[in-house]
């Protein structure tokens, strides 16, 4: 085909750090994963080490590669919702909100502002509980076990209310082209409010374990740095990026589901280390918590979806009484509606980054191509540069603070 | 700074046969040019004192079988931050001889997103530093995203049900 030699060369990262002599005598290579208890994935990292020290590093990835989006290119547009849940599995809800706008805008459907805000409500939810898992595992990676188990049950809570709106926990498929699925309920409301009530005391004391703790900042503090030129460079998104200084979120700049009605800050960091990604995602939890507050205070009155009944499923009791409904639910469950012919781009903000769906529509049941950005797979590439030169153990810290999620790395 | 200033900039800089297939989708501006175009176009939008297309948001392959000498395509996704201003630039090779330059000298992340190309489409970047498979196995010999790897139709009928235990 080509007269392009491809390199397979797995020492690469060894002969890389033979070329300096310093460490000719003494290099060892360490094989960190694919199955490591503290990786919290399936991720394998090729270590080239002096001692202690990490001279090169070889990242493999795609141990849980599913082909989403060949897997796509078959299933009608209301079956990918599933494949999108199983991306960034603790922040779902974001991914199939994602989904579902990405395809609104394609089919032009007008969302109601009261699903807009039960949108808004559940991703910062779902932001929320990433947030927690990140940070919370970050402190066990530094020995701190108390904190995890603490705001763990408010990630246990987080996912009742999921169970709550949908019926799953945590892939969720919540939500439907032009809407939601189901109102909310008393009780999920009650949940909300009693987590609107109760968890930022457990944060604060979180916070408060971490924040100043001298062990703890002498740990994170100065490990993994990346300047915010390089960050860029590297595609970085979502808090990792502001952990730089840099204020990109999608939710302010390119505002979907409502969310220019909302007031919160972004919160940035300055120097891109451990600790400052750490630091902006305590931030951005009182932020999350403070839109949802001001969601359900203004949540508005009116129907939590979109008058489109070709693509939007109908009542179950409609179905057996009205005729159209009947027609309706048979033609979505079976795929048979056909979408328009073009081509979208849809980004959120997702719990790592900007997720983004790039659609072509060829006009038939399914996407002719979905490529999905996936925030985790653009910014892993820079790992083997934030961890050059540190030690084995704050490679652990910084790969925790990233945030890497298997299945969106390897979707 | 509008879409209708970024394309005279790029026709009156690259000229009207090299910057091509000019349209709007969604509010989006997409471009189309020739393999050869991208890397000083690229540069060109980089270096720009006003648009500053600096992120390279993502890079996706596509397929399509009967676009004879064009079957398979780049399409860059990038990200002006300052002006909050996207941009696609689209490019299609030959299937026969499917290279495309680099991008790994301008953005570090079009490293992955290549391999990623190449992977799941066969799309050859020139000059990449570390053209392998990334998520599937080194062993296969073919890429899968490509269309003549259809998926299972769900229709089928000449499965042996006994071999399926039904």
């Amino acid at each position: 085909m080509s007269e392009i030699a491809l390199v397979s060369n797995p020492n690469v990262g060894l002969e890389k750090a033979q070329e300096n002599k310093k460490y000719v005598n003494d290099l060892s290579t360490l094989n960190l994963g694919p199955t490591h208890p503290a990786t919290h994935g399936i991720f394998q990292n090729i270590l080239t080490m002096d001692g202690e020290t990490i001279v090169d590093a070889e990242q493999t990835v795609g141990y849980i590669h599913r082909a989403f989006e060949k897997i796509a290119e078959r299933r009608p547009f209301y079956q990918i919702t599933t494949l999108t849940d199983r991306m960034n599995y603790c922040s779902s809800p974001i991914n199939n909100m994602g989904w579902h706008i990405t395809v609104e805008k394609l089919l032009g459907i007008q969302v109601p502002k009261r699903a807009d805000y039960i949108r808004v409500i559940m991703m910062e939810l779902a932001r929320i509980a990433d947030h927690i898992i990140c940070n919370s595992i970050l402190a066990v990676d530094t020995g701190a076990m108390t904190g995890y188990f603490y705001v763990f049950q408010w990630r246990e809570h987080i996912y009742e209310i999921y169970e709550e709106m949908c019926g799953a926990r945590l892939t969720t498929n919540m939500g439907r082209f032009g809407g939601m699925e189901r109102d909310l309920s008393p009780v999920a409301i009650a949940k909300i409010q009693k987590l609107l009530d109760e968890f930022p005391k457990a944060w604060s004391e979180f916070g408060g374990l971490c924040t100043r703790n001298r062990i703890f900042m002498d740990r994170t503090r100065e490990v993994g740095g990346i300047s915010a030129e390089r960050a860029l460079n590297y595609g970085f998104t979502g808090p990792n990026l502001r952990a730089t200084g840099v204020d990109y979120d999608v939710r302010v700049m390119n505002p979907y589901s409502s969310y220019q009605d909302f007031k919160f800050d972004i919160p940035v960091g300055t120097t891109g280390d451990t600790y400052d990604r750490f630091l902006v995602r305590q931030e951005e939890v009182w932020q999350s918590i403070s839109i949802i507050r001001q969601a359900m205070e203004n949540l508005p009155e009116g129907p939590f979806h979109a008058d489109a009944p070709q693509y939007y499923l109908p009542e179950k009791a409609q179905v057996y009484q009205n005729m159209e409904a009947l027609i309706y639910h048979f033609k979505i469950v079976m795929g048979e509606i056909d979408a328009p012919i073009g081509e979208v781009y849809q980004s959120v903000e997702g719990g790592n980054g900007e997720v983004g769906f790039y659609l072509v529509s060829d006009g038939g049941r399914s996407p002719y191509r979905l490529k999905m950005r996936r925030p985790s797979f653009i910014y892993y590439q820079a790992f083997t540069e934030m961890i050059k030169g540190s030690t084995l153990s704050d490679a652990i810290i910084t790969m925790s603070s990233m945030n890497v999620i298997a299945g969106e790395l390897d979707a | 700074m509008s879409n209708e200033q970024i394309v005279q900039d790029l026709v009156a800089q690259f000229g009207e046969n090299t910057i091509y297939g000019i349209m709007e989708n969604y509010g989006l501006l997409n471009v189309q040019v020739q393999p050869e175009t991208v890397v000083p176009l690229m540069h060109y939008l980089y270096q720009h004192p006003t648009f500053k297309f600096q992120f390279l948001t993502d890079l996706a392959g596509i397929h399509f079988p009967n676009a004879e000498g064009q079957e398979l395509g780049v399409i860059y996704h990038l990200h002006s931050l300052e002006n909050n201003v996207r941009l696609i630039i689209k490019t299609y090779v030959p299937i026969s001889n499917p290279v495309l330059p680099t991008l790994t000298g301008l953005y570090a992340c079009a490293n992955w997103m290549e391999r990623e190309a190449f992977d799941f489409y066969g799309i050859l970047f020139s000059g990449h530093p570390n053209l392998i498979r990334i998520l599937n196995d080194d062993a296969m010999d073919y890429h899968p995203l490509r269309k003549e790897y259809p998926l299972e139709d769900a229709t089928r009928e000449d499965k042996i049900d006994a071999l399926f235990g039904r």
